[in-house]
């Protein structure tokens, strides 16, 4: 049976009170109207959301090596499926 | 024989394996929104103009509070696993309430903007976006399908959270890790729920 360390609950509202101030930064910065740039910032910040959620509260950090290792080979077989299908429909008719 | 005594009277448990096995199933979730997600990528690279017109229908306020509300849950199931790792079993159910409160609340918020939106005429092939450019149209076809599968999930999530504070309730006897397990394993669904959420949020609410 593996055990994982016991999160003290304070590190969680830490991680809580981050997403929440990034959920403001998003909006903040999608008001500046950027242009090109905010479709760039909105999913970094997502992206640095999500890892947040990942890694704290579905305690991938915490994880034996092979969740990481699972979760990796399972988002670069998404995005080339999903990049190769968008570069595809490019020559559609 | 084999000096590593096997008790048959306590059921098999293999936590790793449990958590494990979710992560897969998850895997397959977000491959299905990941075609929608490709579905919109496709659409916004085409009709772009027409997106961000279309965007600005949507009310940012109750798109951020719903994200909050969402963030919240999170936080509360985060913690109802972390009760239950310590055998804090009230703790823990009053925390799987909330989570599923929450939820409800969510789903309830959701419910009032879809039919605000359709009372105005903003639903898939309505008159009203018929008449206007064909990428808004295709704007709120991929709302509605996106945020509403998104919706179907927070329903399966809190059947699940509720599934744990009845049939899935600590038994007499049962050991602390195996009930911390089955509550974890329900959480890393209600996460990715969550996680989703994160990403469409963006995507319809803050492009106009």
């Amino acid at each position: 049976m593996s055990t994982r360390p016991l999160v003290a609950s304070r590190a969680y509202l830490l991680v809580w009170l981050s997403l929440i101030v990034l959920t403001g930064m998003t909006i903040t910065i999608a008001g500046m109207h950027l242009g090109r740039w905010s479709a760039l910032a909105a999913v970094l910040i997502a992206g640095t959301k999500g890892t947040l959620v990942l890694l704290y509260f579905m305690h991938l950090k915490y994880e034996a090596r092979l969740f990481r290792i699972a979760l990796l080979v399972a988002l670069v077989t998404m995005t080339v499926i999903l990049l190769l299908t968008f570069a595809d429909t490019a020559y559609r008719g | 024989m084999s000096t590593a005594a096997v008790d048959h009277r306590q059921p098999h448990a293999d936590p790793l394996g449990a958590r494990f096995g979710m992560w897969l199933f998850l895997f397959t979730e977000m491959l299905l929104f990941g075609g929608l997600f490709l579905l919109y990528a496709v659409y916004r690279s085409r009709f772009g103009e027409d997106f961000h017109y279309a965007a600005s229908g949507l009310s940012l306020r109750t798109g951020a509070f719903n994200t909050l509300v969402l963030l919240t849950s999170s936080l509360t199931m985060v913690l109802a696993v972390g009760a239950a790792e310590r055998g804090r079993e009230r703790a823990a159910r009053g925390l799987l309430s909330a989570t599923i409160g929450l939820g409800l609340l969510f789903l309830l918020i959701k419910a009032g903007e879809w039919s605000a939106k359709i009372h105005h005429g903003l639903y898939p092939n309505s008159e009203e976006l018929v008449a206007h450019a064909p990428g808004e149209n295709i704007f709120y076809g991929l709302y509605y399908a996106m945020t509403g599968l998104h919706a179907l999930h927070v329903v399966a999530g809190m059947i699940v959270l509720l599934a744990m504070m009845t049939v899935g309730a600590r038994r007499r006897g049962e050991s602390r890790g195996l009930r911390a397990t089955r509550i974890e394993t329900a959480g890393l669904y209600w996460h990715l729920v969550d996680v989703i959420w994160i990403f469409l949020f963006p995507l319809f609410y803050l492009i106009s």
